[in-house]
């Protein structure tokens, strides 16, 4: 396939992923708009009322970067997870491993696809966390190159998922035991200066934290992690998945026999 | 004979990790433009191959090619040449099926203007253009089918692959399956099908392939291999019950009474049914009717298989 070929096949993938989000999108985008609204009424209003100022911000304005990151996160990751595994499950991937495109290029659609979602998503929180708060965007270039990063990191994460499951609980394991256990303490509801040693030491360790501290940084100019460690994490991550899922999708991990 | 054979298979294995030995060192080629059939009993190792042809399924050893072109080796280049319909349904159920006509042109680089022009085209060729815009779950099985062979055509291959394309589907839409088949064969399309109807191989295909154990133990045109068949069985249905003692004895043939109302006999190649009949009338036995016990392809099958021992058995 030469590169126009492979575009045509990109776009068609992301065209076929966004038209599915929008059919779903009672599943897709409605959920998070509930979920994160209650979370700005009852962290964000009733308790954050409670808790007063944190680095010099509203415990509302403190936490809206992480809820926009929460959100964004489990969307773009359960885009590519729902998506590809229910390709393989109703076996119609194979439309895609029959065509001559190359798996890079599978790789980018689905992958494209789930950023889009948890763009979406992301835009749809920050929309909502207006009727609760007001927008600061200190830096909106780290703004948005963090978020663009982080739901590409795990989107990968998602798609390495769905090549390895075999049936839908294995695709529901990472989220409900890894990825919401990770992203709660990620410093989304407070700062790792409030925690006590050892467990602001061990909080260097969750990728997640980094992922916040750095969105956080570019809309409220504050973060836990200085920027240059932070994009260090997350490109290394963007890389290590990136080769990770283009070498399972390549030998048909799952896929092929 | 074209130089360049449409598809040439060389040693091709296949051991699956579990040790099973589904292919052992296969070598067939089918030339350009014919439509040929691969038969074989469930388990034979057809699917397996056609997985190979799809890149579905990674050969252990040997080489496939299409039109010169190595699957393994330049799988992109082959897989453009080739299109593939499987034997399970594999449809986004969610998914309308111009839509899914659409999408899959985009998967080989295909612009949408020309993939929409084709969807209606090849949709409507295969009667399905009524149910277009309809989510593909809300199709009948034999709609289904024909979908995927619409969605196989959008690239326009040159090679078309259709495993088991009519299986459970009425007559009807069979024939008008098959009809699509011939058309597009005649078009210049390279069509190898694997079939359980052995109708549909002595109906639609020129040349003939059976596969049994992961061996390819015969290979050659339909007509040669209909030659082979030495012995048909015919049926007489009888206008009036007849006793096992009122059977005659003919020199040569094994004449049988199934039921009352009912003789099989069995009758070598170059013997004529006069000898029988005669008989017959002088037991005072009458026949209201005559008809093949089986399809003939399928009684030289199940005996090249050596499935026919095991049943007889």
């Amino acid at each position: 396939m030469n590169a126009r070929e492979q575009w045509v096949a990109f776009l068609t993938l992301i065209r076929r992923e966004v038209i599915r989000i929008l059919r779903i999108w009672g599943q897709t985008l409605m959920p998070p708009a509930i979920t994160m609204t209650l979370y700005f009424l009852i962290f964000g209003t009733l308790i954050g009322r409670r808790i007063g100022m944190l680095h010099g911000f509203t415990y509302m304005q403190y936490i809206t970067p992480g809820l926009v990151m929460m959100s964004v996160i489990v969307n773009s990751y359960g885009n590519v997870t729902s998506s590809f595994f229910g390709a393989k499950f109703g076996r119609y991937v194979e439309e895609m491993l029959v065509s001559p495109m190359p798996p890079r290029v599978i790789l980018a659609g689905y992958i494209g696809g789930a950023m889009l979602r948890g763009l979406m998503v992301g835009a749809i929180v920050l929309g909502i966390s207006l009727f609760f708060t007001s927008l600061h965007m200190v830096n909106i270039w780290v703004t948005i190159s963090s978020v663009v990063l982080t739901t590409a990191i795990f989107s990968l994460a998602g798609f390495i998922n769905a090549m390895f499951a075999r049936k839908f609980d294995d695709i529901a394991l990472v989220p409900t035991f890894v990825l919401t256990p990770l992203t709660y303490l990620g410093g989304v509801f407070y700062s790792i200066d409030q925690l006590p040693e050892p467990w602001r030491a061990i909080s260097h360790a969750n990728p997640i934290l980094y992922m916040v501290s750095a969105f956080r940084e570019g809309m409220l100019g504050i973060g836990d992690i200085a920027l240059g460690p932070a994009y260090a994490v997350m490109l290394a991550l963007l890389v290590g998945l990136g080769v990770t899922a283009e070498r399972l999708l390549h030998h048909g991990r799952g896929l092929r026999t | 004979m074209d130089a360049i054979p449409a598809l040439d298979l060389r040693a091709l294995r296949k051991t699956y990790p579990n040790g099973v030995e589904a292919l052992k060192g296969i070598d067939l080629r089918v030339e350009a433009g014919d439509l040929f059939a691969l038969l074989g009993p469930n388990g034979a190792g057809k699917s397996t191959l056609i997985g190979i042809l799809a890149s579905l399924v990674n050969a252990s050893g040997g080489e496939a090619r299409v039109f010169d072109v190595s699957v393994q080796r330049e799988r992109s280049r082959a897989m453009a040449l080739l299109g593939v319909v499987p034997q399970e349904i594999n449809l986004n159920q969610f998914e309308k099926p111009f839509d899914i006509c659409v999408n899959e042109a985009g998967f080989y680089g295909i612009p949408r203007r020309i993939a929409s022009a084709r969807a209606e085209r090849y949709l409507g060729q295969l009667r399905l253009w009524d149910k277009a815009f309809e989510p593909a779950r809300n199709l009948s099985g034999g709609m289904k089918r024909r979908l995927m062979i619409a969605r196989a055509m959008m690239n326009e291959p040159r090679v078309l692959i259709l495993d088991e394309p009519t299986a459970g589907v009425d007559i009807e839409i069979r024939r008008s399956m098959w009809q699509f088949v011939r058309q597009i064969n005649k078009a210049g399309v390279t069509v190898i099908l694997t079939t359980h109807y052995l109708e549909e191989a002595e109906n639609l295909c020129r040349n003939v392939a059976i596969i049994d154990h992961g061996h390819i133990i015969e290979h050659t045109t339909v007509r040669a291999l209909l030659a082979k068949l030495d012995v048909e069985t015919f049926v007489l249905d009888l206008a009036a019950p007849c006793t096992q003692q009122a059977v005659p004895q003919v020199d040569g043939l094994h004449l049988a009474r199934v039921d009352e109302a009912t003789l099989e006999v069995e009758l070598p190649r170059g013997r004529d049914l006069n000898a029988l009949f005669a008989a017959l009338s002088g037991a005072g036995i009458r026949v209201r009717s005559m008809r093949t016990k089986a399809n003939r392809l399928e009684e030289l099958f199940l005996r090249l298989t050596g499935n026919g021992a095991e049943q007889a058995a």
